[in-house]
């Protein structure tokens, strides 16, 4: 049974987002996503600075039997990306919620976080999906 | 057949094809012919090729290959053009590609290397698409390519590129000199630019300042993409000891190592990077690890960049059929060793320079002062065209004419002698052109003189 952390808002696509206080928000793939995947091997962060619209694909996470776009749960800057990534892929294996981070944005429109699901709705999409 | 997969004819089998996209029935096949009739027509192709005394360079050079290479290479082990399907089951077959590629990468002093590509040509048009990924401090799709690369290679990055929305600048050459100054990079000093490409010895046969010109490029924010003749770099400074920080990714065509000139083909690319680039790398890559025994074994690696995973995002769309030329690559270079192959580049060098001096005259001259590998534009007063007829009845190929490629050069031919040219053959070539421009200038005056 995957866990999806309750205090996070999740997208269709297997992206969960954490609120910080100072309004950025953090973005990484669930853990459903990362047991789906398998064992990454390689994650391809996008580059700080860059604008991303929703649901434009801006990473990449690859494991020994696929690779699959991570796409942006809503639009905003990139501000920092998960450098660490480079030399352990596998963190986001391991702490899909914490240490496997892949991006922080700041968000366009801060309201755009309430268009996507909470822990229960997430839980319930993987079951029907 | 039809009835065992369970369709009554074979449209069926393409319905999930749109109509528009369908190509009609191909026209301009000719009907099938037997085994007989084939030998026969290639036989007599081959023939027209009439095995000339050949001074042409511009991009194919005739190398001495040992006999052994080519007997190998039809072994039946490595008789096949391609990656196998299962391809760990092969591990001879991957052991030599990872040869290869060990070989290349020593070669070049780059990081890896992939199993090869089509030509150089493509090479060079799949090292612009990687840079355009790789770079990504780079906006611009831009990229820098000079004049003194070779023309066909330019056309194929064109036409590859050119679709794609990036945008191919050209860079002018040194009158003088017939390389890139480092005035025709003013223009773009502070510029956007994702790569700059430097062809070491360029087109005209000219070394390029590869150090002065890979700084710049990496000062500017641009990648570094070196197109190298592969023979020469048994000799020359390699890409990757380039300036500062060396060159990012390395192509050129892999026939100069033991592929024959077979009338311009089959031939093979080759590409080299460095490993941060890597996933960025077209083609296929073979690793060397462990199997669970601690027992070396070799594998394909990093396919998950590959169509059938990828798809449309693939950054890899193509694979190993270069595989036959590959391996006698390979052998080629193990039986020359680095050794080997930088006296066969010395005495490429030699023989090129000593042919310059012997056909230099008031009518025949070397057009550019910069350092040469193998090859050397030499202008004419006279037109070619005219001159060398005779030469070429003499069942000798006297060079490559410029004059399509660059018009500006006037009379123009590139003339290269590998290691493969006899002091007699040399002699040959002086002194049939001796004659052919005697006629010239006996017959009609360089003044013509008014005819009633």
């Amino acid at each position: 049974m995957s866990e999806a952390p309750s205090e996070l808002k999740y997208s269709k696509s297997h992206e969960w987002v954490r609120l910080n206080e100072d309004g950025s928000v953090t973005v990484g793939i669930t853990d459903h996503a990362q047991e789906l995947l398998g064992d990454l091997v390689y994650v391809e962060v996008p580059e700080p600075g860059s604008e991303l619209d929703a649901k434009q694909a801006c990473a990449v996470v690859e494991s020994v039997k696929a690779a699959s776009d991570v796409y942006a749960p809503l639009a905003g800057t990139v501000l920092e990306v998960n450098e660490s990534l480079g030399d352990s892929p596998e963190a986001v294996n391991r702490d899909a919620y914490g240490n496997g981070w892949i991006m922080k944005l700041k968000p366009a429109d801060s309201n755009a976080l309430n268009e996507l699901m909470d822990a229960g709705e997430y839980l319930e999409f993987i079951e029907t999906e | 057949m039809l009835d065992t997969v369970g369709v009554s004819d074979i449209e069926q089998l393409f319905d999930e094809i749109p109509a528009n996209l369908r190509s009609r029935p191909l026209q301009h096949i000719p009907p099938a012919m037997s085994e007989q009739e084939i030998s026969r027509l290639m036989l007599q192709r081959a023939e027209q090729d009439g095995r000339p005394l050949c001074f042409i360079g511009a991009g194919a050079y005739e190398h001495h290959i040992p006999a052994a290479v080519w007997q190998i290479v039809t072994r039946g082990e490595f008789y096949s053009a391609y990656t196998p399907y299962q391809a760990e089951a092969s591990q001879g077959t991957l052991q030599l590609i990872y040869e290869f590629q060990s070989m290349m990468t020593a070669l070049m002093a780059m990081d890896v290397s992939n199993a090869s590509l089509y030509d150089g040509g493509s090479a060079l048009a799949e090292a612009v698409l990687m840079a355009i990924r790789a770079n990504r401090k780079s906006k611009s799709q831009r990229v820098l390519v000079p004049t003194t690369v070779h023309p066909a290679y330019r056309d194929t990055a064109r036409t590859i590129a050119g679709n794609q929305h990036i945008e191919l600048l050209e860079l002018p050459y040194d009158e003088q000199g017939g390389h890139v100054s480092m005035d025709s990079l003013a223009d773009y000093e502070g510029e956007d630019i994702a790569a700059l490409v430097i062809a070491q010895p360029n087109f005209f046969g000219v070394l390029e300042d590869v150090d002065a010109l890979t700084d710049w490029a990496h000062r500017n924010g641009a990648m570094v993409i070196a197109v190298v003749n592969p023979v020469a770099m048994a000799l020359l400074k390699p890409p990757g000891r380039w300036g500062e920080k060396g060159a990012d990714i390395a192509v050129g065509e892999g026939q100069p190592l033991g592929v024959p000139l077979s009338s311009g083909g089959p031939y093979f690319g080759f590409m080299c990077s460095k490993q941060q680039h890597v996933r960025q790398m077209p083609g296929r890559l073979v690793g060397r690890t462990v199997d669970r025994d601690g027992r070396a074994g070799y594998t394909l690696t990093l396919q998950a960049r590959e169509q059938h995973i990828r798809r449309s995002k693939a950054t890899s769309n193509i694979c190993t059929n270069q595989g036959l030329l590959v391996t006698a690559a390979t052998i080629h270079m193990a039986l020359l060793g680095g050794e080997g192959l930088r006296r066969v580049a010395l005495a490429c060098h030699a023989n090129t320079r000593r042919l310059v001096e012997k056909l230099s005259s008031a009518y025949l001259r070397p057009r550019f002062d910069r350092p040469c590998f193998h090859e050397v534009v030499m202008t004419s007063s006279l037109p070619l065209k005219r001159l060398l007829r005779p030469l070429y009845a003499h069942n000798l190929q006297p060079g490559y004419v410029l004059s399509d490629d660059y018009p500006e050069l006037g009379e123009a031919l590139l003339v290269c002698a590998t290691e493969t040219k006899t002091e007699d053959d040399l002699e040959l070539y002086r002194d049939y052109l001796a004659r052919a421009i005697d006629k010239q200038v006996s017959a009609g005056c360089p003044v013509q003189p008014k005819m009633a």
